[in-house]
């Protein structure tokens, strides 16, 4: 935790997928400082890292291909680094979804040692809209939020290898990992949207900005 | 487990000075000045809605850019997913939707007038913003291709366009099916109908929708209060409840629409 008078400079990163306004704003009012980055170098001089994400796994990995050398060196310097939806799921080793379209190769961090699985053919998918999160271990990311909902939307969902790496867990079907984070602590990741998460929300990006 | 989601949503127009204004119909006459975009969408993201939607009713050009503007002041200060709809007839309409701060776009007519619209929208920015909205009509002839008993009658569902005021011929639970097919992520259903009589959703639209498909269906049109949206999720099988007027004038709370269905074990967030 810092003790500095100054906002916490946080790095979104932007290789090119999507709608980064949402998660912008809701840093800004957990009281980042933010700056969008195509510029890998500019993670150097961050106090933590947003990776955010929408779409399918391999493009994710391909259009944060030139981020994956500092990523890794961010995490392994210890600094927080945050994953969201996709960007959680590409926290893992790897991804069924790359498997089903042919790109079996593609190589998520493996930040956090394990693959995302689709959901079973019998619910529909995407997992859309607000689901219930059961903390099931203490980490500062989902400080205040056991037992509230956030926004999801999504189709696979991450199996760590380590079944202690999940933090929270949300219910359709069966549980799955809603939060994980390595053993160190410092990478961490939301299958759901804090910044569609409202309240919840914002509360899990103060908690964000708090550690960085 | 998921919740049902509530949803106000919003008719924006253009005032008098060209600026974007809420406007409400009101017992089937004049649409009513109802306050500010922004202001509103701030008030329902802190009174717990699920979600909200913004629908451009300007329909001219000149109105477009205002209107995207605006979506971008309502999506900075709305924590919650944000479904824009109005005017969307190609995939450029869709990106600078998406890229002025929506979450989802809701097509209408122009998904209608060309289909391969929601197949493009889909695969180029994901089925979950894609929103496919109907505008139903009940018919009692036999032109139609999925028929339900309606007070002791047979009778289909007709899509409309321009408000109703149009018939298009084309059957809407097909049409649902076919949008689902398409890629669609949600079907939004309005009913022309049931539209601003506060008697309750149509019930009878809205189970054949959601018997057909198996996309999220959000029912709209009719909402009077919270027994009606307790109806529409447990005769009809909705996933998210639209309303405008009963939230707009303060007659209902989103929290006591919400704690009305709670209590009678629809699960809802609050």
């Amino acid at each position: 935790m810092s003790t500095r008078q100054a906002a916490a400079e946080v790095v979104v990163v932007d290789y090119g997928l999507g709608n980064l306004r949402s998660v912008t704003r809701g840093l800004e009012r957990a009281g980042a400082a933010v700056t969008l980055s195509a510029d890998p170098a500019d993670l150097d001089s961050a106090d933590g890292v947003v990776l955010p994400g929408v779409g399918a796994f391999s493009e994710g990995m391909d259009n944060a291909g030139p981020f994956r050398e500092t990523l890794v060196e961010a995490a392994e310097a210890g600094r927080p680094l945050f994953g969201i939806c996709l960007g959680m799921q590409m926290l893992l080793t790897t991804s069924e979804e790359a498997e089903h379209a042919g790109q079996g190769d593609a190589e998520g961090l493996d930040l956090v040692p394990g693959r995302n699985v689709r959901f079973r053919s019998d619910l529909t998918v995407p997992h859309m809209g607000w689901n219930e999160l059961d903390v099931t271990r203490d980490h500062p990311i989902v400080e205040g939020v056991d037992g509230e909902h956030a926004y999801f939307v999504h189709s696979y969902y991450a199996e760590p290898d380590d079944p202690g790496a999940t933090v929270a867990t949300a219910e359709y079907g069966d549980d799955f990992a809603a939060v994980v984070a390595n053993d160190r602590g410092n990478v961490f990741g939301t299958q759901f949207h804090p910044e569609k998460s409202g309240e919840t929300g914002l509360r899990i990006l103060r908690n964000f900005v708090d550690l960085c | 487990m998921l919740t049902k989601r509530i949803i106000p949503c919003i008719d924006v127009d253009l005032d008098e000075d060209g600026k974007a204004a809420v406007y409400t119909g009101v017992n089937f006459e004049d649409l009513a000045y109802t306050g500010d975009p922004v202001e509103m969408a701030k008030k329902y993201n802190e009174a717990g809605a699920d979600e909200f939607v913004f629908l451009d009713i300007t329909a001219s050009a000149e109105g477009r850019e205002t209107m995207l503007d605006t979506v971008s002041a309502v999506a900075d200060e709305v924590f919650i997913p944000l479904t824009v709809g109005g005017g969307i007839r190609t995939r450029e309409d869709v990106k600078e939707t998406l890229r002025a701060g929506a979450d989802k776009v809701s097509v209408n007519t122009g998904a209608l007038d060309r289909p391969e619209l929601i197949t493009e929208g889909a695969e180029s920015f994901g089925s979950q913003c894609i929103v496919i909205s109907v505008d139903a009509r009940r018919r009692f002839d036999e032109e139609g291709e999925h028929y339900v008993a309606v007070d002791g009658e047979s009778c289909w569902f007709e899509c409309t366009v321009k408000g109703g005021r149009e018939g298009t011929g084309v059957d809407v639970v097909s049409w649902a099916s076919e949008a689902e097919d398409r890629g669609a992520g949600e079907l939004f259903v309005n009913s022309i109908d049931a539209d601003g009589t506060k008697d309750g959703y149509d019930i009878p639209l809205t189970k054949a929708v959601c018997d057909t498909v198996s996309t999220p269906v959000i029912a709209s049109s009719g909402c009077g209060g919270p027994e009606d949206a307790s109806e529409v999720f447990t005769e009809a099988g909705a996933d998210a409840a639209l309303a405008a007027s009963i939230f707009h004038f303060d007659e209902y709370s989103i929290r006591a629409v919400k704690e009305y269905l709670d209590d009678r074990g629809v699960p809802v967030r609050l």
